[in-house]
């Protein structure tokens, strides 16, 4: 019953998004603000409409409604409640739903802001969210029902359908399939939610951007109201990708945290884009320049968003990732090819509008800068797009399956990311407009020589390995030149207001928090290329057989093999537990134990490999169980992965996400700062 | 979306010839960019080879040494039958297919094991365990699995004597009877389609 | 193996069966031998899943093979190959730069050079003809342009 209740909702919900993006749209088109005003309302009903249909889904699953296909196929007695929750995003049709919920809440808030000064880009803003939101609402009212019932027929065939059919009986099985083992981990259960708060909330700037080339508005307004909203969802995405990367590092049990897994590949795309569009907005808003370049890469954005979901969801990939093949796949690619030529072609009608105000002075400038960050940016996007898409094309054209793995995209993507990393430390010392190599080298020949210091200590600690030796002295320039950033800028404020150099470093931040936010996050990568390099160069493995007592030895590190014991999970009936037990000593002294383990879920015919892990800033020792004597368990194989600097990558992560934190910080009103800001600090120096 | 979209280049640049030429590259490019989606997707919703097309052809060498080809089987029921001996299921309908060629070896009907992604120690073992005496060989290059656009092994297909695909089984068989079934009904249709 | 050496057939022949009786008397090689080359192959049973860590039965029996030919005194080019025989090229980790593999390799190097060329015209219609580039500024009067600057951006900031 309840169930039902739940797909009208959802049917009502559709029936909002399609009329609202109609009325908003035609409204706007023949200028009649009461049809807009009446598509808006329709949009901010959606919100609570598609609450109400989540949590009946919620209440569904948390109660163990196995009579609920959905249900019965994610979730299963023994799981916890929580877990039950987070089902909700655990298989296609609900994650479809929680996808929906996600765009009506952001275009509800995105809407909620005072709109008198840019009325006309109300329609169209309204449209492409609605429009997006219709059609994802339309793959769960058609095709991914999450509230269909399970019934049997009389000769005891299994169906599935909203209402009784003819003939049949209500089926309710005694427990469900649960979900799939490989999710329950903390890190899988946030991390799809993260990256899908990363995708839905880049729509928001990609609907005003369409907004402002239907009304031929050419200046930035559009990147100004929804600067937040770039910074919200690139967080999001950033948050979502490294905790996906986590996840395989606890869970794969492959020692690594990227596999260059296509749908991995597919998931970065939209980041490889936003993130230059994060930068060269900067320069639109500064100088007036790059407007077409913007409008290009927020619809370059918007389309590997919806490309990424398309690729993951149609099973056009297989992969650890690809969710069951589904019926979906026919819908999604008609909407990816209207939108895409949609865009497309609006974008190319408005071409000629949107020209530079500003002529480019220098090739040291600022804007010059980020437009080479751009171009390498968009080079990695190409090779990562090509990689997954050419083993499409061989076997269209060939009929070979061909792999695209990881050497390619690492010889291909390394020395751009090498690229990248110089352009963070030069970038932040060149100014806007008129700059000129002079300026640029006496800015930077203090901090370049800092760096090189850091390039002298690694070769007299013995590093000869020349890639890590470069990206060694490109993280210390990065590094030199953002401190150097915030000491100069501190010193400037020190000596201009008299104020103590410590609250000016902080007054600084605070007044240009996107700045030095972005500064941050730089330090953040940095950390993180240290536990990349540290990872992808200096990986070291080993594995052998071992009897009790018998010992395995890595570099500095020797792991013995104490015992090995295999239960059923007593509080997890479904999984039965193969638990190694093995000491770990460096250099003769003991570190303690580790228990790397085998989990086997009965019911989904699946085994996880736990590694054991013993981290520590320097490393981490990675100890996997490969295999063991079923009877005696007197032997068992190990496989033990040295993975040196790797928790700089999470450690860098973390500074990544505080950097983001604090370029997104809401601030006062701005034109209220300016006015005030004189004054205070007047007060504060008397 | 496009690969590689207008640089500012034409923008700012009002030559009106460069700038149709870009506008026809990124049309083209976006093109070509849903063109091989929607094969793929074609592709991939497809499924395995359709019931009543022609099979592909295809040889077999066979784990004796021998070639097997599909074209000289032409006038009889041939059972194509996928398997490794890494698979579970594959084991649960072994002997029975064994059993069936027993049955059918001197009536018309051919059987072929393709045995895919597999090791040949661990396939002749496996063969040795069933007792199996059809010809099997390995799938080299994948390539045989890939004309048939298997998902998994086991799947069974059964070809009638005109070459065109009958009966497709995902999955083992439960029984002999199952497999008698399915080659009469492979028979059958061969009669009556001439 | 009967059959891997029916592939292998032509000149090697004989000095593989040489080499192969040679090694025979050889230790059995070592997980961590096995594992630098299962490194580098894909199985098609766990796509996307290097061969050292793929869990399941195949990829398990793949290992024991090239534990076999690594036994048998195969080198790493000869294993590799003898995989790709067997499976197909789908098994490296790169396609094979054959054929129409080449434009896996060759289109990212020309879609950035074509990327960098548009640029650089950009770049250059930008710059008007007039336009000289900055004067040359001295290190103390930079450091003022630069705290003007810094101040003043801090005042127009949003």
């Amino acid at each position: 019953m309840i169930a039902q209740v739940g797909y009208f909702i959802l049917l009502l919900s559709f029936g909002l998004a399609l009329y609202g993006a109609a009325a908003a749209g035609y409204g706007g088109w023949r200028g009649r603000p009461a049809l807009v005003e009446s598509g808006r309302r329709a949009m901010l009903l959606t919100f609570p409409m598609l609450t109400a249909a989540s949590l009946v889904l919620i209440y569904l699953l948390v109660s163990g409604s196995f009579q609920v296909e959905y249900v019965a196929s994610v979730t299963s007695r023994s799981m916890p409640n929580y877990l039950k929750v987070t089902a909700l995003w655990g298989g296609q049709a609900g994650s479809l739903l929680f996808w929906s919920w996600l765009m009506a809440a952001f275009a509800t808030a995105a809407s909620a802001r005072r709109w008198d000064r840019d009325r006309e880009l109300l329609p169209w803003v309204i449209l492409v969210t609605m429009g997006t939101l219709a059609f994802f609402l339309s793959l769960v009212v058609f095709f991914e029902n999450p509230f269909l019932r399970l019934w049997q027929t009389a000769g005891g065939q299994q169906v599935t359908a909203l209402f009784q059919p003819r003939g049949t009986a209500p089926l309710v099985p005694f427990d469900g399939n649960g979900l799939n083992p490989l999710l329950r981990h903390p890190g899988m259960i946030i991390h799809p939610p993260m990256l899908y708060l990363g995708f839905v909330a880049f729509v928001i700037p990609f609907a005003f951007a369409i907004a402002a080339l239907v009304t031929r508005r050419s200046d930035d307004r559009w990147i100004r109201i929804t600067r937040r909203w770039t910074l919200f969802a690139w967080l999001f995405l950033s948050l979502g990708l490294i905790l996906g990367m986590r996840w395989a590092y606890d869970v794969l049990g492959w020692g690594g945290y990227w596999g260059w897994d296509p749908v991995e590949v597919a998931a970065l795309l939209p980041w490889l884009v936003g993130t230059p569009f994060l930068h060269s907005v900067i320069v639109q808003e500064k100088r007036g320049m790059l407007k077409q370049w913007n409008m290009v890469l927020i619809i370059l954005t918007y389309s590997s968003v919806i490309l990424a979901t398309f690729l993951t969801r149609s099973g056009v990939f297989s992969s650890v990732h690809a969710f069951a093949q589904s019926a979906i796949g026919p819908m999604f690619f008609a909407f990816i090819g209207l939108t895409f030529a949609a865009s497309l072609g609006l974008l190319i009608s408005r071409w000629d509008g949107l020209r530079s105000e500003n002529r480019l002075d220098s090739m040291f400038s600022r804007e010059a800068l980020f437009l080479l960050q751009n171009l390498i940016f968009m080079g990695i996007y190409i090779v990562c797009l090509w990689g997954i898409l050419f083993p499409l094309i061989s076997e269209l054209f060939t009929g070979q399956k061909v792999t695209v793995g990881p050497p390619f995209y690492e010889r291909a993507t390394g020395p751009l990311w090498g690229m990248l990393l110089l352009l963070m430390g030069v970038a932040p010392l060149s100014v806007y407009g008129r700059a000129s190599w002079q300026r640029l080298g006496t800015a930077l020949w203090k901090p370049a020589a800092a760096s090189l210091l850091v390039l002298a200590a690694l070769l007299m600690g013995g590093m000869r390995n020349p890639a890590a030796l470069l990206a060694g002295w490109l993280g210390g320039l990065v590094l030199a030149v953002t401190v150097y950033e915030f000491w100069r800028g501190a010193r400037a404020r020190h000596q201009r207001h008299g104020e103590n150099f410590f609250v000016a470093l902080g007054r600084l931040a605070a007044r240009n928090r996107r700045r030095y936010g972005g500064y941050i996050i730089h330090i953040g990568v940095v950390l993180m290329a240290i536990g990349i390099i540290g990872i992808e160069i200096f990986q070291t493995e080993t594995q052998g057989q071992l009897a009790v007592g018998e010992q395995l030895t890595l570099g500095r590190y020797v792991v013995t093999y104490d015992g090995l014991t295999q239960f059923d999970d007593p509080n997890e009936r479904d999984r039965n537990v193969a638990r190694a037990v093995v000491s770990v000593y460096r250099d003769g002294r003991p570190l303690g134990e580790l228990y790397p383990r085998r989990d086997f879920y009965y019911a989904a015919q699946q085994s996880m490999t736990i590694p054991g892990v013993r981290s520590s800033l320097e490393d981490d020792l990675y100890v996997l169980l490969v295999d063991w004597e079923q009877i005696a368990q007197q032997g068992a194989t190990f496989k033990i992965y040295h993975n040196p600097l790797v928790n700089y990558v999470w450690l860098g992560g973390l500074v990544f996400i505080f950097g983001t934190l604090v370029a997104a910080w809401p601030e006062r009103e701005p034109g209220r700062e300016r006015r005030r800001a004189p004054t205070r600090a007047a007060v504060v120096e008397a | 979306m496009v690969e590689k979209p207008p640089d500012p280049a034409e923008a700012e640049q009002p030559a009106a010839r460069p700038r149709r030429w870009g506008v026809i590259l990124v049309w083209a490019l976006l093109l070509g960019l849903l063109a091989v989606l929607g094969l793929g997707l074609v592709r991939t919703q497809q499924g395995p080879v359709g019931i009543g097309a022609t099979v592909p052809d295809f040889s077999l060498t066979t784990f004796a040494g021998e070639t097997v080809d599909i074209r000289d089987l032409r006038g009889q029921v041939v059972v194509v039958n996928f398997w490794a001996s890494w698979c579970k299921p594959c084991e649960q309908e072994a002997a029975e297919l064994e059993q069936a060629y027993q049955l059918y070896k001197d009536q018309g009907v051919a059987f072929l094991g393709v045995d895919y992604v597999d090791t040949d120690r661990e396939a002749m073992a496996y063969l040795e365990k069933f007792g199996i005496t059809y010809p099997n060989g390995p799938d080299l290059g994948t390539r045989i699995s890939q004309a048939f656009r298997i998902r998994g092994v086991p799947e069974t297909y059964l070809i009638g004597p005109d070459g065109r695909l009958v009966v497709i089984k995902i999955g083992p068989y439960q029984s002999l009877d199952e497999i008698v079934r399915q080659i009469e009904t492979a028979r059958a249709a061969g009669s009556a389609g001439g | 193996m009967r059959r891997g050496l029916l592939t292998m057939m032509g000149v090697g022949l004989l000095a593989l069966a040489v080499a192969s009786v040679a090694a025979a008397q050889q230790e059995v090689p070592t997980d961590d031998q096995v594992n630098a080359i299962a490194k580098q192959l894909y199985c098609p049973v766990c796509e996307n899943v290097p061969l050292d860590v793929c869990p399941t039965q195949a990829c398990q029996q793949w290992r024991d093979t090239i534990r076999e030919k690594l036994g048998a005194g195969w080198t790493e080019a000869q294993i590799q190959q003898y995989f790709v025989d067997q499976y197909g090229a789908r098994v490296l980790a790169t396609p094979p730069a054959t054929g129409l593999n080449w434009l896996v390799y060759l289109l990212p190097p020309l879609a950035f050079a074509g990327g960098a060329y548009l640029l650089l015209r950009a770049v250059r219609a930008w710059r008007s003809p007039g336009t000289a580039s900055a004067p040359p500024v001295s290190p103390a009067a930079s450091d003022d342009l630069y705290v003007e600057q810094l101040e003043r951006e801090l005042r127009e900031r949003t």
